[in-house]
């Protein structure tokens, strides 16, 4: 008797120090197997007189479960050991890099011109469009530029052999809006525009976004306002910003507006960065619309400039190399 | 237009520094393009007189001259200046004066001998830029007078880049109206003279023209002397305005152009044959101008003719025979009045631009012309002497521009500029600006100096308002409009959206300039029509792209030639052809080179292939929903692709673009590889999508069978796929190719394809048996249409 449970004591110490799970299972079978050690006690058992059985039984079933509830626990261990250790040698290098990773990008030009058009987008202005070969009408006499007036001049046009021409701005948009649409009107038209100008400040194609209000309350102060709010949404700041009078065919009164940029120096100077004005009574008569009933004012921008000054792009002509190097700091 | 800051000075009070007056001005329109200060530093620089001078005994460039400074005894300073010599007149710097440049003038010992200043030309004074020696002043210039004085400085020459409707600020009376109004003061002006008639010499004048040129003015001065010099003075405001002194004659007309605004021209006298004759130009005629050009005339122009021949280009420039010369003792002056419709776009035409076309195509103030005959006359005899004969006159009083009145409404002013100007500030605004004002009801009426050619309606005076009671007072507001909601169609795919797409699987947008030199057509195929240039800037910017993949191409060629192996880049533009009017479709390009992935440890690397195009074609598909509605052709391909690796790409049967591998020879002529494939589509169709319309996901499971076939190497997988279809129906839920492959254990000019079957029943599930009979069924119609057999 004695026997059994010094036998068990020794196996638990044993149970305690087993180094492997075969190990392990080894001392099992040697005392829950078929001929362990505690199924040989158990099978003693029946020699036993039924009171003293009884007695024996228990002492030897709680001798079987201190067993067996040791060696659960030691494997489980053991288990947790062998498991830490395979998980140890399935290490990877996570610093190497992932599969098809890469991403190409968009394009700085579209970039800027779309963060414009959708923050008109919020305002209410619908996108509209028109051909890049145009005709003299929607790109000059519509919109209040005589033949050969001087103000063609800050135009160089691009001409086909028919007399059309590329234009030279996005406002002809402006002309095909309105044509045949009654106000409310709110327009922004994003475009490639031409001028016969090519050097290091100069495009011969260049993108613009023309914007266009007409309604029967706007004025000079609404403009200044929807310009204002838009710079400062555009570049995330605030600036001190001037409109200064200038002169457009097409608008009166008009404005350039400027701001006062910091530039990397410390430094700041001023920038045009936008043309605004209401729109000449002219224009809207042009395209059948009441100017004594309704007033609206036009914007025009280029994408270009104010790509520049959000992105820190220096030269106008790397946006047209489409050199990789330059286009992958914009994806 | 440069003008003297000082002269402007003397014409209207301005209680201002220069800084205030620059902003003011460009703030009210005028904008100031630039400022040079100068003669500033001028302290202790005086006028002097060389009044001896000998070369220096160790240097031959250098003279020792005495120079009279009006100190009693003459300075003794060494010179190297060529035109150093006895008797002229100079500025001296004297001990002490430190120059603009920053030289401090001290006694110094040059080559040994004692020099106690510097004699100094116009560049070291930063009068001018003239460093080509000393600044010779005119004899009468008074010795010892500090030189600022004499000369009227320190002062700086004004830089206007003036906008074509403020033509009446082309001249410092103008500009004084304007800088009235700015600052509230009022204008000083010099009254119109009327110079004394002292002869009677006579010419006639015609006008034949009409409304081109409706007055003419002219006179004869006789006698004048031809060597007199233009006065320091005048020659001064001149410089300072950017305007060369020429000739005494010539100067006085630059001078009154300046100073009013009126273009004039000189000729001698003796050089005109008759009257003089104001005609329209005819087909052959010529000149010879002013600058020794030949100018082709044809018609369109108004001439300037006496009874002999053509003399000048009305309002552009006069010609070389009749100009006045430095031997023209008798001057016939011109003042006339041009419309500006008549002069526009003329010295463009002639590869011209010139002060006076400048001023008349953009409007000369037609009651001008006298004043200005009257001043030039004026200063000609007091310069150069001679007598004057009468005005001559000729006019068309119906055909000259006569202001209207133009009325403003206060409320109108109030609803344009969103703000209330008050109404004693609009009338002084008015009146400061020099237009006749009175005062209605509900607003004002206003008639415009005869100078203004932009005041024709209310919006003109709203805008005069606007900018001088200043754009800055105008209050910032937000638009209160009523605003409709715009409705954006759930079945159109945005572009952006496309490109975020394209971005995603790796590709760089591009922009190109649209146009493209024939050339690279040409070599591309591209040859019919052609949308041309008539004025290109260069011959390799002279055709509207056909389509974006040459001009892509080339920019993948620029990467590649720095170091760029692989390349992917995407365009979205427009294309063009030729019609009335030129078709514009937008496109969308697609170039590829290198490696199908980028370079990476884990896979072996693999070229880029047709499939790969292909790929992201069917992905740019899929997004619209329809794949149903595309389809690919390998026949009629352009000329650029290659023949065996190219796709025509319809959908619902229509050519919509093409995919491939740029034809061998092409990409040769290029020094281009084989990897490079290209795409280009129309866009329209695939931003086109399919509004979604949910079905019931099927109950029943679905079951695959894997087949593997042999068939003849020319068969194609869509024809698999046909006659899968056909064959199934709508049983067959998907049909899957998983394996490809060709070689050893399949027949020469066979291949074998693996595919799996996913097939599905909508009312029950499939048996084995139901699978088998499939099976059997689709083997049949390969076998039939295909020439298949089913591979052990």
């Amino acid at each position: 008797m004695d026997d059994l449970e010094s036998r068990a004591k020794q196996a638990l110490a044993d149970i305690g120090n087993a180094a492997t799970l075969d190990a392990l299972d080894a001392l099992r079978v040697g005392l829950l197997g078929k001929s362990g050690i505690v199924t040989a006690a158990l099978k003693s058992l029946g020699a036993l007189a039924p009171d003293e059985r009884k007695a024996r039984g228990a002492e030897v079933n709680t001798v079987k479960q201190g067993l067996a509830d040791a060696l659960a626990a030691r494997k489980q261990q053991l288990e947790q050991v062998e498991l830490d250790r395979r998980l140890a040698s399935e290490k990877l290098d996570i610093s190497l890099p992932g599969r098809d990773g890469e991403r190409g990008g968009i394009h700085p030009i579209t970039r800027a011109l779309e963060r414009i058009a959708s923050i008109f987008a919020r305002l209410g202005y619908q996108r509209a469009d028109g051909p890049e070969i145009e005709d003299d009408w929607h790109n000059f006499e519509a919109l209040n530029f005589p033949p050969h007036h001087p103000a063609r001049a800050m135009h160089d046009t691009f001409y086909f052999g028919d007399g059309r021409l590329l234009r030279t701005h996005t406002s002809p948009v402006q002309i095909r809006a309105m044509a045949g649409r009654q106000p409310p009107i709110r327009i922004i038209a994003p475009g490639k525009v031409y001028r016969s100008d090519s050097d290091q400040t100069h495009s011969p194609m260049f993108h613009q976004i023309e914007g266009l209000l007409v309604d029967e309350t706007s004025s000079m102060a609404d403009l200044k306002g929807t310009l204002t709010e838009f710079l400062r949404a555009f570049f995330e700041r605030d600036f001190e910003m001037m409109f200064k009078p200038t002169y457009f065919p097409f608008v009166e009164p008009g404005a350039d507006v400027i701001i006062r940029w910091e530039q990397e120096d410390g430094s700041s100077r001023w920038l045009e960065v936008l043309g605004c004005g209401m729109v000449h009574p002219n224009v809207l008569k042009n395209v059948g619309i009441d100017p004594e009933r309704y007033t609206g004012f036009a914007f025009g921008m280029g994408v270009e400039r104010l790509a520049m000054l959000r992105y820190g792009v220096k030269d106008l002509r790397a946006f047209f190399e489409n050199d990789l190097r330059f286009l992958k700091q914009f994806a | 237009m440069n003008f003297s800051e000082n002269w402007l000075r003397e014409l209207v009070e301005i209680d201002a520094d220069r800084d205030t007056l620059v902003r003011a001005l460009t703030m009210a329109g005028l904008e100031v393009e630039d400022v040079t200060p100068l003669g500033e530093c001028l302290e202790h620089v005086v006028v002097a007189q060389i009044v001896a001078a000998e070369r220096h005994p160790q240097a031959d460039r250098l003279q020792i001259c005495q120079v009279d400074a009006g100190l009693g005894q003459p300075l003794q300073i060494v010179c190297g200046a060529p035109n150093a010599r006895t008797g002229i007149k100079v500025p001296l710097a004297m001990v002490g004066a430190k120059l603009p440049n920053g030289m401090a003038i001290q006694a110094a010992k040059l080559r040994g001998v004692e020099s106690n200043g510097m004699l100094c030309s116009a560049k070291e004074l930063a009068i001018d830029a003239d460093a080509s020696g000393l600044l010779e002043l005119p004899s009468d210039a008074p010795v010892g007078q500090p030189l600022a004085t004499y000369l009227g400085l320190p002062d700086a020459s004004i830089e206007l880049s003036l906008t074509p409707n403020r033509a009446d600020c082309l001249s410092l009376h103008g500009l004084a109206y304007d800088v009235a109004a700015l600052f509230g003061s009022a204008v000083k002006l010099p009254a119109a003279v009327t110079v004394p008639v002292s002869s009677d010499v006579r010419r006639g004048i015609r006008l034949e023209a009409g409304k081109d040129a409706p007055r003419y003015l002219g006179r004869v001065v006789e006698g004048i002397d031809p060597s007199a010099r233009t006065p320091l003075w005048m020659a001064e405001r001149l410089r300072r305005a950017h305007l060369r002194p020429i000739s005494a004659v010539v100067d006085i007309t630059n001078y009154v152009m300046l100073e009013l605004g009126q273009p004039m021209h000189a000729f001698d006298n003796d050089a005109l044959h008759g009257d003089i004759v104001v005609r329209h130009s005819r087909s052959g005629e010529t000149l010879k101008l002013l600058d020794g050009s030949d100018a082709r005339l044809d018609e369109g122009f108004v001439l300037i003719t006496d009874e002999q021949r053509v003399l000048a280009v009305a309002g552009v420039m006069g010609g070389h025979e009749s100009r006045a010369t430095e031997t023209t003792r008798n001057v016939f002056l011109e003042s006339a009045h041009f419309a500006p419709a008549a002069i526009m776009g003329r010295a463009r035409k002639l590869g011209l631009h010139t002060e006076a076309s400048h001023r008349f195509e953009r409007g000369v103030d037609p009651e001008l012309p006298r004043r200005a005959l009257e001043r030039a006359t004026e200063l000609l005899l007091a310069i150069a002497g001679g007598k004057a004969g009468p005005i001559l006159v000729a006019e068309n009083i119906a055909d000259l521009p006569r202001p209207a009145p133009v009325a403003l409404r206060r409320a109108r002013l109030k609803r344009v500029l969103g703000v209330d100007v008050d109404d004693g500030e609009v009338t002084r605004i008015f009146t400061a600006l020099g237009m006749q004002v009175t005062i209605l009801p509900d607003g004002w009426q206003v008639i415009a100096p005869s100078s203004r050619f932009d005041i024709e309606r209310e919006e003109d005076l709203i805008e005069e308002v606007a900018r001088i009671f200043g754009y800055d007072n105008i209050p910032t507001l937000r638009p209160s409009g009523a605003l409709a909601l715009a409705v954006e169609p759930e079945t159109r795919i945005g572009e952006l959206a496309l490109r975020e797409q394209l971005a995603a699987r790796g590709y760089h947008e591009a922009i190109n300039l649209s146009f493209l030199p024939l050339e690279l057509l040409t070599r591309w195929g591209f040859t019919d029509e052609l949308v041309s240039l008539a004025n290109p800037l260069s011959a390799d910017l002279a055709v509207m792209q056909p389509s974006l993949l040459p001009g892509l191409i080339e920019a993948l060629r620029h990467n590649r030639a720095r170091q760029q192996e692989r390349v992917r880049l995407f365009e979205v533009a427009r294309v063009f052809a030729a019609g009335n009017p030129p078709r514009e479709t937008p496109s969308l390009a697609i170039v590829a080179c290198g490696n199908a992935r980028a370079e990476q440890w884990g896979e072996p690397s693999r070229a880029l292939d047709f499939h790969d195009l292909k790929g992201d074609l069917d992905a740019l598909i899929a997004w619209g929903g329809e794949p149903s509605r595309w389809s690919v052709d390998a026949t009629s391909l352009p000329a650029w692709l290659h023949p065996g690796r190219g796709a025509r790409v319809m959908r619902d049967g229509k050519t919509v673009g093409y995919l491939g591998a740029l034809h061998p020879q092409l990409a040769k002529a290029l020094d281009l590889g084989a990897d490079v494939h290209v795409m280009e589509l129309a866009l329209e169709p695939l931003l086109a999508r399919r509004l979604p319309l949910a079905r019931a996901v099927p109950r029943f499971p679905t079951v695959r069978r894997d087949i593997a076939l042999d068939l003849p190497e020319e068969v194609r997988w869509s024809q698999v796929e046909e006659a899968v279809r056909q064959a199934l129906g709508e049983r067959l839920q998907e049909l899957r190719l998983f394996d490809r492959y060709s070689g050893k254990g399949v027949e020469q000019g066979r291949k074998s394809l693996a595919m799996g079957l996913i097939l599905q029943d909508a009312s029950r599930t499939l048996t084995d048996d139901d699978a088998d009979r499939c099976i059997r069924e689709a083997v049949a119609a390969l076998e039939q249409t295909c020439k298949a057999k089913l591979r052990g």
